[in-house]
């Protein structure tokens, strides 16, 4: 029982999507230096899985808890950990790579120009910090959007589709990020139709239809 | 580490004008609109100077409500469609903080300009000077109060697809309070007689929709969100 305090759990977790039951009895644990793979056929529920992990959407029956206790109950403690990307980018065009880190950074915790500029670069988009986000490519913006995560100092990742639009240079990376993350004590869910290439204990959930 | 509540609020009131100052033409619409609008009565009626003083509270204040309502609906839309509002609903602070924000900076590019620009339009329509005064504050607190208002329907209306008939459908007659006051107050402050009364009314209703509305939006904005 002691463990079961640790980390994220969902237990049983049922959603319907109109007539649809998109999620039925869903249930899963993930611990500090955990990652856990996420993958099934498209309208599965992956990322509706995500939105209720993330407490985006409540769950009609299950429950979430956050270390315990359910995440409504420690709302803000529990977002203050955790770290979200959709499958959009979810950047402002009109907004500078920089300004967009700032903006979503700044309401999490303090953090400074340099910290984000350092996460830019090291996600590979240093030289972009000044342009506005709707001139990036595709790729690029994922990738700001990877730097985002990363200036969070989040102990949750929680990402959807996280490869879409980057090269084979930016997937790599993605799974060193990752890698690093599990090893400093983080844990990650990934929803991915890739194969997972990370040098860590993977965990696989495959949701099916 | 952590950061507080103003500073959220003020963080999140910059990130809002930063946006607003990238785009001027979304910025100038609802103000040029505004002077249009109310050029358009004195050409299309050919009135007397005195009958259009009669008619100016209502033509400036149904122009100042329309023009209002032009920009509300972006107010939480271009971040829901570009996903920056699950990103803001997930930062840790309360959803409450993010939605005061936003509609106050957006009071400050829509309803304050309107209330800057409402002299030239005012002097237009023939209003004396001494109304200034009354007009502009009674301008103040009902574009405020419209801007709550209008965040309690934005926030309904946000999931939908061409929600903005239906948000001034929502708006409208909500706002109708305002108009009878607040073009109460400004024809009163013509004739010259006293429109404190009219005014209490206005500040009332600003304070009580100040009040409620941001539960209110917040409730609607988390109902479209899931």
């Amino acid at each position: 029982m002691n463990t079961a305090a640790d980390g994220l759990s969902v237990e049983k977790v049922h959603v319907w999507r109109g007539d649809r039951h998109v999620l039925q009895g869903v249930s899963l644990e993930l611990r500090p230096r955990q990652l856990l793979h996420i993958s099934g056929p498209n309208g599965t529920g992956k990322t509706t899985l995500l939105r209720v992990v993330c407490g985006l959407l409540r769950p009609e029956q299950g429950r979430v808890s956050w270390h315990g206790q359910s995440i409504s109950s420690v709302r803000t403690e529990y977002q203050a950990a955790l770290a979200y990307a959709s499958h959009e980018p979810a950047l402002k065009g009109d907004l500078t790579a920089l300004e967009n880190l700032r903006f979503a950074v700044g309401l999490k915790r303090r953090v400074t120009a340099g910290e984000l500029r350092a996460s830019l670069e090291r996600t590979g988009v240093g030289a972009c910090a000044d342009l506005p986000a709707r001139v990036l490519s595709a790729g690029q913006r994922r990738r700001v959007a990877l730097a985002r995560i990363l200036a969070m100092q989040a102990t949750l990742w929680l990402l959807d589709e996280p490869f879409t639009n980057l090269d084979t240079a930016g997937t790599a990376l993605t799974g060193e990020l990752l890698h690093s993350h599990v090893q400093a004590g983080g844990a990650a869910l990934v929803v991915a139709h890739h194969t997972l290439e990370v040098d860590v204990d993977v965990r696989r959930l495959e949701l099916g239809p | 580490m952590n950061v507080g509540l103003l500073e959220a609020f003020a963080l999140i009131v910059r990130r809002e004008l930063c946006l607003s100052f990238r785009r001027p033409d979304q910025l100038l619409q609802p103000l040029v609109f505004f002077l249009i609008v109310t050029t358009l009565f004195p050409l299309g009626l050919n009135l007397q100077l005195s009958l259009l003083r009669d008619m100016s509270p209502g033509v400036l204040w149904v122009a100042a409500l329309l023009s209002s309502l032009l920009s509300l609906d972006s107010l939480f839309k271009s971040d829901a469609d570009d996903g920056t509002l699950e990103q803001l609903a997930l930062c840790g602070q309360d959803l409450t903080v993010i939605v005061v924000a936003k509609t106050f900076a957006h009071w400050l590019v829509s309803g304050a300009a309107l209330v800057l620009v409402s002299p030239v339009v005012g002097t237009a329509l023939g209003i004396p000077t001494e109304a200034f005064l009354t007009m502009m504050l009674s301008l103040t607190l009902g574009t405020l109060t419209l801007s709550w208002l209008g965040a309690i329907g934005a926030g309904l209306t946000v999931g939908l697809k061409r929600g903005n008939v239906l948000l001034s459908l929502i708006v409208l007659p909500l706002a109708m309070p305002l108009l009878i006051f607040g073009a109460g107050a400004t024809d009163r402050a013509i004739s010259g007689t006293s429109s404190a009364g009219a005014l209490y009314f206005l500040a009332a209703l600003c304070v009580f929709t100040c009040t409620l509305a941001p539960f209110a939006a917040t409730t609607a904005l988390r109902i479209t969100l899931e």
